[in-house]
């Protein structure tokens, strides 16, 4: 009991969502939008799982003096002075909420992201290091498309930018075409053994 | 192609201001634009929506109606346009008010097996000033989508191939599968954090779990947590969805289960972080840093945070493990991680660890229905290479497209 009823309502709300895909007609298309809403509800409610357990591990964490314990009281109180302003003046434009979502939030945001500048260089350097063949072909396609999207490229050979053209568009985008279809492939198939109930290792694994 | 060149005139005197028979108030003086007739010798021809059309909107469930006309060209143009809806009972209704470029209305308030007549009214200062002739249709709703007909036989070839392969494996035949060296890998990396004393950082991706990328990552979640319950090394989930969070939470604690070591499992392991994807990064970012996993599992759905969780999970020195289905994400899991699944790879994942004929059947139906499918894109490419010399081929290339083009 404790596995058919999960994996019953797997299996309906799963052939729910296909039969909404290719039928049209109602009830399919009601169902189908309603599940969707179901999902929103459910997921929304969940926020407030989430914040739960962000403030009893943090809480828990300073009351134990456990490892790292210094960092929770940062946690908490950004957490509870967003929830707050956001409470009490709301979070339209010019309130103290969206004062701090736009000089504290989104400046640690842009400063994660330009980290990514530094990553790429470090990845890079490692990647294109030309220790046999393919890692050769990897760099030489890598300079060229680099090289392409500079006008310093152009100055040098009017053709590197056509090269590099044709390497975006035409090996590049067969590959990922290639991830693509699998992963298509991969989706339906997982999708299939889940409504059947074929996999269901995710409820515990148990037959 | 007439009506396009009829609609230009009508666009650009719809945005290019006043027309020379209005008056506007001196700039800067707030006084609105009036309508004047230009002339002494009567009023000018208000323009009139012209080749009005209605049709029962396809693949729906009904209730809708779209309409299209053109605007006549050379008139005053109106003020606004009133769609007049007419029911078969002679009750006339005017269901909404249209700016006066406008060309097309969809009616969702039709109700199925209705025929309505419909006109296009021009008004100038709210009264009907021209009117449209009539077009009539009714709503109706279909039964099978047309633009997804070739998806249904894709999922019914696919579902068929999956379904053989799987009594297949059940009858007991060897079904060989590739290794795959990422998943082969995954008892060393928790092995390895078990030798090293550290723990092991299992990251879902920051996709909720609607997505299914995520999904296929709580599968294999669930065989790590055996893993790292068997072995007795910590794990560490940190979550970017309060959803992911809880489900997270009831894998690890059912794969201890399974292990025969729920003493061992600890919910606080299993922490949200934030939704933010930045902010998420640099939680897990601190993570690593402090904790020092000395194994790394990013598996799931990534985006631009995948470089810098991977190139920090390398600077800490664990082993890693990554996979998505992310096809512009791929390439950085691959210069950063000792290991990538790509693509389909993150699928087949749970059916590799558990071995289970049953599964593995289902792995071995999916590459059998991929193979028809590289079949039909050969054929579609020769098709099309030899219809640009040949043009009947040109038919049958059409026809693969249309197969596998869902709408």
């Amino acid at each position: 009991m404790r596995l058919m009823i999960p994996l019953a309502i797997t299996f309906i709300a799963g052939m729910i969502m296909i039969l909404n895909f290719f039928i049209p007609h109602q009830p399919f298309a009601f169902l189908g939008d309603n599940l969707q809403e179901w999902y929103m509800i459910v997921a929304s409610g969940a926020i407030f799982l989430g914040a739960a357990n962000l403030m009893h591990v943090h809480i828990r964490k300073i009351r134990l003096r456990l490892k790292n314990w210094e960092y929770s009281p940062v946690t908490i109180i950004g957490f509870l002075v967003m929830v707050v302003t956001g409470l009490v003046y709301g979070v339209t434009e010019n309130r103290p909420f969206d004062y701090l979502f736009m000089n504290m939030v989104a400046p640690m945001g842009a400063t994660m992201f330009s980290l990514l500048a530094f990553f790429v260089a470090s990845a890079a350097f490692r990647a294109f290091r030309a220790s046999n063949w393919r890692a050769t072909l990897l760099l030489t396609s890598a300079f060229l498309v680099m090289l392409g999207q500079v006008p310093i490229g152009a100055m040098i050979w009017d053709k590197i930018p056509l090269a590099k053209v044709w390497l975006m568009s035409i090996p590049n985008t067969a590959g990922q075409r290639a991830v693509m279809i699998g992963a298509a492939m991969g989706v339906v198939s997982t999708s299939l053994r889940m409504i059947f109930g074929i996999e269901r290792s995710y409820l515990g694994g148990a037959d | 192609m007439e009506r396009i060149w009829l609609l230009i005139p009508v666009l650009l005197m719809s945005t290019a201001g006043p027309a020379a028979s209005d008056t506007v108030g001196p700039p800067g003086t707030g006084v609105p634009a009036t309508f004047e007739a230009p002339d002494e010798s009567g009023p000018p021809e208000v323009s009139r929506a012209v080749d009005l059309q209605a049709c029962d909107v396809s693949n729906d469930a009904g209730g809708a109606v779209d309409l299209t006309w053109l605007m006549e060209t050379g008139g005053v143009i109106p003020d606004s346009l009133a769609v007049i809806r007419t029911s078969p009972s002679g009750e006339e209704e005017r269901i909404a008010i249209l700016a006066p470029g406008s060309i097309m209305y969809r009616d969702t308030t039709a109700s199925n097996g209705v025929e309505y007549e419909y006109r296009i009214v021009s008004l100038i200062r709210g009264e009907e000033a021209a009117s449209s002739g009539t077009a009539a249709a009714a709503a109706s709703a279909q039964w099978i989508h047309s633009g997804r007909i070739g998806m249904m036989v894709i999922l019914i070839i696919l579902a068929g191939a999956i379904l053989y392969f799987i009594d297949t494996g059940k009858k007991g035949k060897q079904l060989y599968i590739r290794e795959i060296a990422g998943l082969a890998a995954v008892d060393d990396a928790v092995g390895r954090a078990t030798e090293m004393g550290k723990p092991v950082l299992y990251i879902p991706g920051i996709m909720d779990m609607d997505d299914i990328q995520t999904i296929a990552s709580m599968v294999i979640l669930g065989r790590v947590a055996r893993k790292t319950a068997e072995y007795g090394s910590p794990l560490l989930v940190p979550t970017c969805r309060s959803v992911v969070m809880s489900v997270s939470q009831e894998v690890v604690k059912e794969g201890y289960l399974q292990a025969g070591r729920p003493d061992a499992y600890n919910k606080e392991h299993i922490q949200y972080l934030t939704d933010d994807q930045f902010g998420y990064a640099a939680g897990v970012d601190g993570i690593m840093v402090r904790e020092k996993p000395a194994a790394i599992f990013l598996l799931g759905t990534f985006y631009a945070e995948s470089l810098i969780l991977a190139e920090t999970g390398r600077s800490v020195g664990a082993i890693q493990i990554s996979g998505t289905a992310m096809p512009s994400q791929i390439p950085f899991f691959v210069a950063a991680c000792d290991y990538t699944l790509i693509g389909e790879e993150l699928f087949a994942a749970s059916a590799y660890l558990s071995r289970e004929p049953k599964l593995l059947g289902s792995l071995k139906g999916q590459d059998a229905a991929k193979l028809f499918f590289i079949v039909l894109i050969v054929l579609g490419v020769v098709a099309a290479t030899i219809g640009q010399f040949w043009p009947p081929l040109n038919g049958i290339a059409e026809f693969l497209r249309d197969i596998v083009t869902v709408n």
